[in-house]
């Protein structure tokens, strides 16, 4: 009998999804909500099971298929409850655009059931399954307001681009398993330690892996279909994609190039070096000339996805745990930015310009002050836990001796800094255009407040998260 | 072994003789026949390396059944290959660049030294050996949880599909069955008594 304690909470999450999909055909129309409430429900408890389940060493389940460690509990908590926090941002915009249906919930559901199974996947079919199981429903929710051309356009050039990333990841996994005779993670950072001199296909193999893990994650030169995306999938789409799966992206560059490949360290850190540099210029520089909002944030997103690699570069623990806190520090931000556009979003009308934010401190101080704490933490302006953040993956790769790679993020961050500050330049100098009552609901209120006061929090006692971080990939 | 060989040369030509016409020919529907082709020379590709079960499966599943579907597909969708080719002049020579540097690259790395590094594992099984049991064991036990996955993969594809294409529209005649069976017959029936008349 297997051992199929570690796998509950993705038991009971599939189990829960499958419940939804059926109970929501015999609701009305008008009792939406409660597929809501289950949903949130199945979430949280999911976050409790990953907790229950926690182990404190590698423990590896179902035939070498699947992994629980210190990691992924860290990683799937994270995931389930940023999650929950996505879909309550997102529900009043759904209920206002008539797209509050039971299959967006659902698909949301899988696509977390994906993430989940990338971040505890101990073989690079669990990754690969994982990762496809995440982008087919994603592709799916960017195209879910399918009256709209511009969302099935970008649901399109997600799905062919998403295709070709795929590829481009199964060929490097066959080149490398043709090398090293297993899909298993372990078995293949044990086959790579030995003395004799490793093959040329391996760097071959590893070239294509990081392309397809390049692709997922949207670093330059692999990132043209970022702003597309995120411009034409539905605010509440783009606040999902932009938020939760990026843990999971962090899930994957560990999981292959870590846990897999880290005796080809050598092979991988000039092509992510490479990766750095280009998403940290190309990010920074293009998110100036963007007008509208979404855009912006995501070249701003490709900016923060170079930082986010910047830490793995260092190929060691600190570097590890470092972009692990930056990752996560960079989906709580995110889902904050996002908020604040959903909470302006009010039906047959779409926050999408950097103009919709003018003038917000004389609509509602309460929201411009947080949106300011955002806006600097994105910067990485202390006391905020964006500076943090940054702060933890240039040290490590500077305590590594690349000093010059520090420079250039650092210079290009700061290159950044000013579409940020124009945006806080816009809330409090300039006078609204649109003078109407920002209508929130309670909920929402109180999840945006906590978003921003968190991020201030985090920034000023960082030690809690930086620690769980730490222990969970082993030092400390 | 000479036998093999042929065997194998002669199918490997042919598999890469239909897959470029599959991207090469003009007409649709010519292109899915050699994709089909391509897949029935890749099945006995497999059998030839004692795949036997996936050769099969691979003919019966691709050729048999998705290709077909595929095809009527490209029948109904009178595609309009004017627009579609409207662009082809001016991404080709990108695209040629782009494959040729692939394809120089991936020659000089996959020399034939170097891939006979890649692990040689060809057992050759005895005849009475069941590949098929064999394949039934592996997939639920060593690969259940990637199998399930897989599963839960198909059942995002369906509920996708159906999220983005169904549509009820307003005039169509659809029954409701709970409507029929409760209807009654004072419904239906309107009985109007009409005075008789009499014709003069």
């Amino acid at each position: 009998m297997p051992n199929f304690i570690p796998v509950l909470p993705e038991i009971f999450l599939l189990s829960m999804t499958c419940l939804i999909l059926v109970a929501d055909l015999y609701l009305g129309k008008d009792r939406k909500g409660i597929v809501y409430l289950l949903t949130q429900v199945t979430l949280v408890v999911t976050a409790i099971i990953v907790w229950a389940v926690k182990s404190t060493e590698k423990e590896v389940v179902m035939w070498g298929q699947f992994v629980n460690d210190p990691m992924s509990t860290l990683l799937n908590v994270f995931i389930c409850l940023c999650a929950a926090i996505v879909f309550i941002y997102s529900k009043d915009y759904l209920e206002d655009r008539e797209m509050n249906k039971g299959e967006y919930y659902v698909l949301g559901l899988f696509a977390i059931l994906g993430m989940m199974v990338m971040v505890s996947a101990h073989t690079m079919l669990s990754v690969y399954m994982g990762l496809e199981l995440l982008s087919l429903s994603m592709y799916a929710m960017v195209a879910f307001n399918r009256d709209n051309a511009a969302s099935s356009e970008a649901a399109v050039k997600y799905f062919v681009l998403g295709a070709i990333a795929s590829s481009m990841l199964l060929y490097g996994m066959s080149l490398i398993y043709g090398v090293t005779g297993s899909l298993n993670l372990a078995e293949i950072a044990q086959a790579l330690t030995q003395p004799q001199e490793l093959p040329t296909i391996l760097s071959l193999g590893v070239v294509f892996i990081v392309v397809g893990i390049a692709f997922k994650l949207g670093a330059v030169p692999f990132h043209m279909w970022v702003p597309d995306v995120y411009q034409g999938a539905p605010t509440a789409v783009t606040l999902f994609i932009g938020s939760v799966p990026k843990i999971a992206a962090f899930a994957l560059v560990m999981r292959l190039l870590v846990d897999g490949m880290s005796a080809l360290a050598t092979d991988w850190q000039p092509m992510l070096m490479l990766l750095v540099v280009a998403s940290v210029a190309i990010g920074n520089v293009v998110a100036i000339a963007q007008t509208n909002i979404k855009r912006m944030l995501a070249y701003s997103t490709i900016s923060h996805i170079g930082f986010l690699l910047l830490g793995v570069i260092a190929a060691n623990e600190a570097g590890y745990s470092a972009s692990m806190f930056y990752t996560i520090v960079y989906t709580l931000m995110t889902m904050g930015v996002f908020g604040l556009l959903l909470i302006l979003s009010r039906k047959g009308f779409e926050a999408e310009n950097i103009n919709d934010l003018k003038g917000l401190n004389d609509r509602n101080p309460w929201y411009a002050l947080l949106m300011l704490i955002l806006m600097f933490s994105m910067a990485g302006v202390p006391p905020t836990v964006g500076f943090y953040a940054k702060f933890a993956v240039l040290q490590a790769v500077i305590n590594e001796g690349f000093v010059w790679l520090a420079i250039v993020a650092v210079l290009f961050s700061v290159i950044g800094a000013f579409y940020y500050l124009r945006i806080i330049k816009m809330m409090y100098f300039d006078a609204p255009e649109d003078t109407s009552e920002i209508s929130v609901k309670l909920d929402t209120h109180v999840v945006f407040s906590l978003n921003g006061l968190v991020i201030l929090m985090l920034g000023l006692f960082p030690e809690k998260l930086i620690i769980w971080c730490q222990n969970s990939i082993g030092i400390g | 072994m000479i036998f093999e060989y042929i065997i194998f040369y002669l199918f490997s030509g042919i598999l890469l003789l239909s897959s470029t016409m599959v991207v090469v020919v003009r007409n649709p529907v010519f292109a899915a026949l050699f994709l089909v082709l391509s897949f029935f020379t890749a099945a006995i590709l497999w059998v030839t390396m004692q795949a036997e079960f996936l050769g099969i499966v691979l003919v019966l599943v691709y050729v048999g059944a998705v290709m077909v579907l595929f095809l009527f597909v490209i029948m109904m969708l009178n595609l309009e290959l004017s627009k579609l080719k409207q662009f082809y002049h001016r991404y080709m020579p990108i695209g040629l660049l782009v494959a040729v540097t692939m394809a120089v690259e991936l020659i000089i790395v996959l020399t034939p030294e170097k891939l006979s590094q890649l692990q040689q594992s060809q057992v050759s099984h005895p005849a009475e050996y069941n590949n098929t049991a064999e394949l039934g064991r592996q997939l639920y036990t060593d690969y259940m949880y990637p199998f399930e996955i897989a599963a839960v993969i198909l059942l995002v594809a369906i509920i996708a599909a159906i999220v983005l294409t169904m549509r009820r529209r307003p005039g169509t005649k659809h029954q409701d069955p709970g409507k029929q069976v409760l209807v009654q017959a004072k419904d239906r029936v309107k009985v109007v008594s009409i005075d008789v008349e009499r014709r003069d």
